[in-house]
């Protein structure tokens, strides 16, 4: 352990009242509000602006914002973060990539903006009406690595000028904001905040397997300058892995609401005069989602600690990014089999979760914890 | 507060178990692994060691004062530990005296007096029959009080350091009718009359470890050494006899883990050799084949690794973990396995060779996917628990 890291205090897997309390109250808002509307926000491809607004009134875009910045993180919590992000996602993936995207920018200007761009943006970003932003790290080329973006920035009098493409972008159409991740030539990976409207940007709708209430979109950079001020702080590691680990608590939530419902589909459904439940074939996949997801929640909320913690976590993030990519994959994929046919079709949200699952492995930004 | 690191003062004793596995078990692994059925000269030296480690090794240790309380305490100590020494070597753990899954029984069931009475003994665990495995409720070993003595009669296989152990926990019935409630288990002494050892076991790992088999002909035992309650309660079932494994099986899921652990270090270890480092942040895609695998490899064995603490820490703060013992169980049972064969694949011919100790771990990891409960008990226990079902509906 490096010199000057705390040391770790008790194994413990309690959540702080503070903690329970607003996980709560995203579980609740999930199952009230996300999980009636994801159906219809999946078909058209995006989110109502009402569920979002409503969103915003649970204080997501504070959680990340200091107080004397105007939000409300004494001591910001990934772990509290990854508390909501799963909650949230017991009620839909894809809307609850549409609500945290503006959190996603705030904690992100918060975090490793310059002081300018926290006078100019934040201010807005804890008020009554949070404007619509998005983190925009993805590319669309294949073997995209967030580490090594195609997308470049260059130097030039007063500022960069930035070139290049970015992918599942969330909320694209709305966002008034971007922060954009570029290769700074002579420096590596940077992140930008970038105004919607700055000359040279253009968005267009990139509808994806699934997220698809996220309202996913491309965002083209053509000579698009901005100011110096604009180049936020040498954090892009630990961006990146937040962001991966902000899409573990996705997973996670997910993989429980799949969990949540083939458990009283098997044991309703009747074959062979018996429940299916009691068959092993059945049973022990059933398990075996269990088993999966609560390895992924552990991993997530161990690499989490560690970020709060001080501790190096790329290793931790690594291995739950790993984790919840692929186990979150299986779980999605045996959602949809222990339907069968019905599994397949729209009446139930197992094939939709099958479509979400797969985001985990291919994302990079949007959320952000 | 939510935090799954150990803390400093595990992490001291993790250390010690480390040293200890690094300088006295894993030396000699590979000739313990050759000479099967000979008494590994290690063991003299873990004796003594074995007292100053008896933090390591089940028990109850002081419960929590109030719910809110936060105790890190000698379940997690105990897989925190296993797992070190597994890393060593598996099988000398399992043959560590006196921490026997026999004196897990003991320290679950007995009764006070009983506890005092077996009190540094070294108790091997014997439930296994050749007609009965997973399915313990039919066993046949029976045990018939005669005045002031239990006799029993029956034979027993699989019983691990059933040669070297005091005295082993005998499962048998009181009454064959009365199904799993008439299950007791008896601690029979070496040297008892009519306690005979048949063999021991040649097998695909674990080979420092002796896996006996008994015949148990007329054998008499004071009808104090049965553990727990003598009375055949239909209500409870088997309630008495399997809160044993809930405390046992976190152990053998921290023995799978510990395995796990030495395969992935020396292949992390050889891949740097040949020129691979490990870059955690690199999207999957760019990573270099042995790298992804290695990368997928090591976060099963995360997976598995923080299943056990967290069975572990439940037991320690007074949580009903029978559930998570059976995840914990189940997920490092088959990573354990699937880890130290793959890591045989990734090093090629070396690792399948004997100069190195891989193809050595592979063969040891086997067996904790089977004994203290099979994968697919693991997955019945998991199933019937989360969807509500009796043994009789989901069999």
């Amino acid at each position: 352990m490096a010199v000057g890291t705390p040391a770790p205090g008790l194994f413990d897997l309690t959540p702080t009242e503070d903690q329970r309390l607003i996980r709560d109250t995203a579980a609740e808002f999930a199952a009230e509000q996300l999980r009636d509307r994801a159906a219809e926000a999946d078909a058209r491809g995006g989110a109502p602006d009402d569920l979002v607004a409503k969103s915003a009134e649970l204080g997501l875009t504070l959680l990340g914002v200091p107080e004397e910045l105007g939000g409300v993180a004494t001591a910001r919590s990934t772990v509290t973060s990854v508390l909501v992000t799963e909650a949230l996602a017991t009620g839909d993936m894809g809307l609850a990539v549409a609500c945290l995207a503006s959190a996603a920018v705030s904690t992100a200007l918060a975090l490793w903006g310059s002081g300018d761009a926290q006078a100019a943006y934040l201010p807005r970003f804890v008020g009554a009406e949070v404007p619509a932003a998005a983190l925009a790290i993805a590319e669309p080329h294949a073997l995209a690595d967030p580490f090594e973006p195609h997308t470049v920035a260059r130097r030039a009098r007063g500022g960069f000028v930035l070139d290049g493409t970015k992918s599942m972008v969330a909320r694209a159409a709305q966002a008034e904001l971007f922060v954009i991740a570029a290769y700074l030539e002579g420096r590596g990976p940077a992140l930008f905040v970038v105004e919607a409207d700055a000359s040279g940007l253009t968005v267009t709708a990139d509808p994806a397997m699934g997220v698809r209430a996220a309202g996913l979109g491309r965002v083209d950079l053509a000579d698009v300058r901005v100011p110096e001020t604009a180049l936020l702080g040498d954090a892009y590691a630990e961006c990146v892995r937040l962001s991966r680990l902000a899409w573990c608590g996705l997973a996670v939530g997910t993989a429980q609401a799949v969990l949540d419902y083939v458990i009283p589909y098997v044991n309703d459904r009747v074959a062979f005069g018996e429940p299916i439940s009691h068959r092993q074939g059945v049973a022990f996949t059933v398990a075996d989602i269990a088993i999966e997801l609560e390895a992924m929640r552990l991993a997530t909320y161990r690499a989490a600690a560690r970020a709060d913690a001080g501790l190096p976590f790329a290793r931790e993030a690594a291995l739950a990014h790993r984790l919840c990519a692929d186990k979150g994959m299986g779980i999605g994929s045996d959602g949809v089999q222990l339907l069968g046919g019905h599994g397949y079709v729209r009446e139930h949200p197992v094939e939709r979760w099958y479509r979400d699952l797969r985001a985990v492995g291919v994302a990079t930004g949007g959320v952000l914890v | 507060m939510i935090t799954l690191e150990v803390s400093d003062k595990l992490a001291t004793v993790v250390s010690q178990a480390h040293r200890a596995a690094a300088e006295i078990l894993r030396p000699g692994s590979r000739r313990n692994d050759r000479a099967e059925h000979t008494r590994p000269p290690e063991l003299d030296v873990l004796g003594t060691l074995a007292g100053h480690l008896s933090a390591i090794g089940p028990g109850g240790g002081p419960k929590p004062a109030s719910k809110a309380e936060n105790r890190n305490g000698s379940n997690l100590t105990s897989v925190l530990g296993i797992m070190e020494m597994c890393w060593g070597d598996a099988a000398l753990l399992l043959s560590l005296p006196r921490l026997g899954l026999g004196n897990a029984a003991i320290a679950s069931v007995a009764n006070e007096e009983q506890a005092k009475r077996f009190a540094g003994k070294w108790a091997a665990m014997a439930i296994t029959e050749p007609d009965c495995g997973s399915d313990s409720a039919a066993i046949r070993t029976t045990a018939v009080l005669d005045g002031d003595e239990y006799v029993l009669d029956g034979e027993k296989i699989f019983v691990t350091s059933g040669e070297r152990a005091d005295v082993v926990v005998v499962w048998a019935t009181l009454d064959k009718s009365k199904g799993r409630a008439a299950i007791k288990s008896f601690v029979v002494e070496k040297g008892t009359p009519g306690f005979e050892l048949v063999r021991l076991e040649h097998k695909l790992g674990i080979r420092a470890s002796d896996t006996a088999h008994f015949r148990l002909e007329n054998v008499r035992v004071p009808r104090e050494n049965l553990l727990g309650d003598p009375d055949i309660d239909v209500r409870l079932g088997f309630a008495g006899v399997m809160q044993t494994f809930d405390n046992t099986r976190p152990l053998v899921a921290a023995m799978a883990v510990g395995v796990a652990r030495a395969a992935l270090d020396e292949t992390r270890r050889l891949l740097a050799e040949a020129g691979l480092t490990i870059d955690y942040d690199r999207a999957g895609p760019r990573q270099p084949a042995a790298v992804a695998a290695f990368i997928e490899l090591e976060a099963d064995y995360e997976a598995s690794y923080l299943l056990t603490l967290e069975a572990a820490w439940m037991a320690d703060n007074a949580r009903p973990n029978s559930l998570h013992a059976s995840m914990a169980k189940a997920k490092a049972g088959r990573c354990a396995t699937d880890i130290t064969l793959r890591c045989v694949e990734l090093v090629g011919s070396l690792g399948y060779s004997e100069s190195s100790l891989l193809e050595k771990w592979a063969r040891d990891a086997k067996i904790m996917d089977i004994f203290e409960g099979t994968q697919q008990i693991q997955q019945l226990i998991v199933a019937r628990r989360l969807l509500g079902k009796s043994s009789a509906e989901l069999k």
